[in-house]
């Protein structure tokens, strides 16, 4: 005879669960064929009913009293008892089909991001043509969204990098009697290499990011086929707007974080070594050539076409559920970083004659 | 014993510095084992009322209590044994898979071997008209009809006597709507449910509920068998039930069950 409530939050009670399995468990030894009386139960559900049912070896025990609705709920889990079928399995075929998928993917990926660069040429040619019919609204308002509302961010963390770097480097030179030479390692490390590593990795975070989400959402609300059922080119509309902001915003970014990073470091010398602001400038145009400022811009720009590139590339991949929408914006970023740091070590092979 | 006990509800919500009311001292009582249909106009609080039912809204005035406890004491642990809810798209967990996401409140006990939560949402699939093949696939993979199934077998995993349905033929093809009300007739027979839905859809009002009723001008206008709230004189009334659409839903009643 069973009693009390036979329900799945009952059962999952560590010390019922316990009592009832060591209970059946002493059933079962003795006879299996007895007398089962449910009546008394005072709620049965079907996890409940499962649960007896697989203690009987699923199969109706000899004798069994119940109550009509427990007796159907019994019939319910008897009939719908069927083992899981198996996940499939891996197997050496499976294996190579998988790996076919892959060599696929990648393919995919070269030949969109192929497309992208192509169309984005075309609709260039397109808006110097007719540069009356280009989308200039959105491209202010991606500059100011990418550009403007970023200066904060830039302006912190750069004047920050410039503070450390100088209270750094001159516990180092002063060992040697070098502190004049603080303006040559700030001037050429932030202007050449920092400021723009700096602001294109904070915007990759930041608008690749959103640029992706953004993109990939539009995907998810289906507001992509409604532009393509308009007749609105997306590369025209959605790509070419983001690129020309990010390759505009980039460069002038790049600028703004070098300048709060070497006012940073200028802070600092001033204060640790006691170099005069006045000195810090005019040893700055002395140490660091014109060239490198020019070098350090056209990076930049490289550095802003690359990561909205790679952002309206994986925001496009995106299919239409949530998690796509993640594992898209995560690897726009990581992929955007990557490439800014791969194509900042050619840009250095390459220029390495220059400005030095 | 009622399942449901709304008392002078009052719900108000304050977008940009204005109180907008939704509901004005809206009194409900739903009895054990009624199917319930809640009708209203777009906009009139039809969804509002059944968040509030589910604790996820809180009332600014008055009482909602469900099963004996306040509304919002729902949503603590174990709210799967007491209610089930069948959102309008579904609300599948989109990273698990079918079996996963049936088997998530059960599992979230802790203390339930593995093979009976398995066997358990075998059972349930099965009950809601699924093939037990699709049970490793991922809600991305499914029809929108099977996301409802789906999305109803975890509702009801846990036998909770109380399942709330938002639009629940919404976005189906007449086919699947007609099965998915005779799935729902069938659990709700066989399973003893009290049943609160909220929908659109003439058919289904016909075909299922007990009892109507309709929300508007910020309380129950109306709260009777679907006889009597036809009778009911009252423009939204007349123009939801005895308009183009209404009339020709209602032509289902009139014909004998059965008839082709």
């Amino acid at each position: 005879m069973l009693l009390g409530r036979w329900a799945a939050a009952d059962l999952a009670d560590r010390a019922s669960w316990a009592s009832v399995q060591s209970t059946l468990r002493g059933l079962r030894g003795k006879d299996s064929a007895g007398v089962w009386d449910l009546r008394q139960i005072q709620r049965l559900d079907h996890t409940g009913a499962q649960f007896l049912w697989n203690t009987w070896g699923r199969q109706w025990p000899a004798e069994v009293h119940t109550l009509p609705a427990q007796r159907s709920t019994l019939e319910r889990v008897a009939r719908f008892s069927v083992a899981l079928p198996p996940p499939d399995r891996q197997t050496a075929w499976g294996v190579l089909l998988a790996l076919g998928v892959w060599v696929y993917r990648i393919e995919g990926h070269i030949a969109d991001a192929l497309r992208l660069l192509g169309q984005l040429l075309i609709d260039n040619l397109r808006l110097w043509r007719a540069p009356e019919k280009a989308p200039w609204r959105d491209i202010s308002g991606h500059l100011y969204r990418i550009g403007a509302t970023a200066l904060p961010i830039t302006a912190l963390v750069g004047f920050l990098i410039g503070v450390v770097l100088a209270y750094l480097m001159s516990q180092q030179l002063r060992q040697f009697g070098a502190d004049a030479f603080i303006v040559n390692i700030l001037g050429m490390a932030l202007i050449r290499e920092l400021g723009p590593m700096l602001a294109a990795i904070l915007i990759a975070g930041r608008s690749g990011s959103a640029i992706t989400a953004q993109i990939g959402v539009m995907r998810v609300t289906e507001e992509l086929d409604a532009m393509k059922v308009m007749g609105i080119a997306r590369g025209f509309r959605l790509v070419m707007p983001r690129a020309i902001a990010m390759s505009v915003a980039m460069p002038l970014l790049a600028v703004w974080t070098t300048v709060a990073a070497l006012l940073g470091g200028m802070l600092a010398s001033d204060l640790v070594m006691g170099l005069t602001p006045a000195y810090f400038v005019a040893a700055l145009a002395k140490a660091v050539q014109v060239s490198n400022l020019w070098l350090a811009v056209g990076k930049s720009a490289v550095f802003g076409l690359l990561i909205a590139l790679i952002a309206c590339h994986y925001g496009l991949r995106i299919k239409p559920n949530t998690q796509s929408l993640g594992e898209g914006t995560t690897a726009s970023v990581v992929t955007s970083i990557t490439m800014v740091i791969l194509v900042d070590a050619l840009f250095a092979v390459v220029f390495k004659d220059v400005g030095i | 014993m009622n399942v449901v006990e709304i008392r002078k509800l009052w719900s108000v919500f304050r977008t940009a510095g204005v109180d907008s009311v939704v509901h004005q001292d809206l009194d409900l009582t739903i009895a054990q084992g009624e199917l319930l249909s809640i009708v209203g106009g777009s906009g009139s609080g039809k969804t509002v009322l059944l968040r509030q039912i589910l604790g996820l809204e809180t009332p600014a005035r008055g009482s909602v209590t469900v099963l004996g406890h306040p509304a919002e004491e729902l949503t603590h642990a174990g709210a799967a044994s007491r209610v089930g809810m069948l959102f309008q798209q579904g609300a599948l967990y989109s990273a698990f898979t079918v079996l996963e996401n049936i088997a998530f409140p059960l599992r979230e006990l802790r203390n339930l071997p593995e093979d009976l939560v398995r066997d358990a949402v075998m059972v349930k699939l099965q009950m809601v008209g699924l093939d037990p093949a699709h049970a490793h696939k991922m809600p991305a993979d499914l029809s929108g009809g099977m996301v409802k199934r789906v999305a109803l077998a975890r509702a009801l995993i846990m036998d909770p006597p109380l399942l709330l349905l938002d639009e629940p033929t919404a976005g189906l093809d007449p086919d699947r709507a007609d099965a998915f009300c005779t799935l729902l007739r069938s659990l709700h027979r066989e399973l003893g449910l009290t049943v609160v839905m909220v929908t659109h859809d003439l058919d289904t009002i016909y075909e299922l509920s007990t009892r109507v009723a309709v929300v508007a001008d910020k309380h129950v206008l109306v709260d009777a068998p679907i006889q009597d709230v036809i009778a009911f004189d009252h423009p939204f009334v007349r123009e939801f039930f005895l308009g183009g659409r209404g009339l020709r839903a209602m032509e289902l009643l009139r014909q004998p069950p059965g008839a082709v």
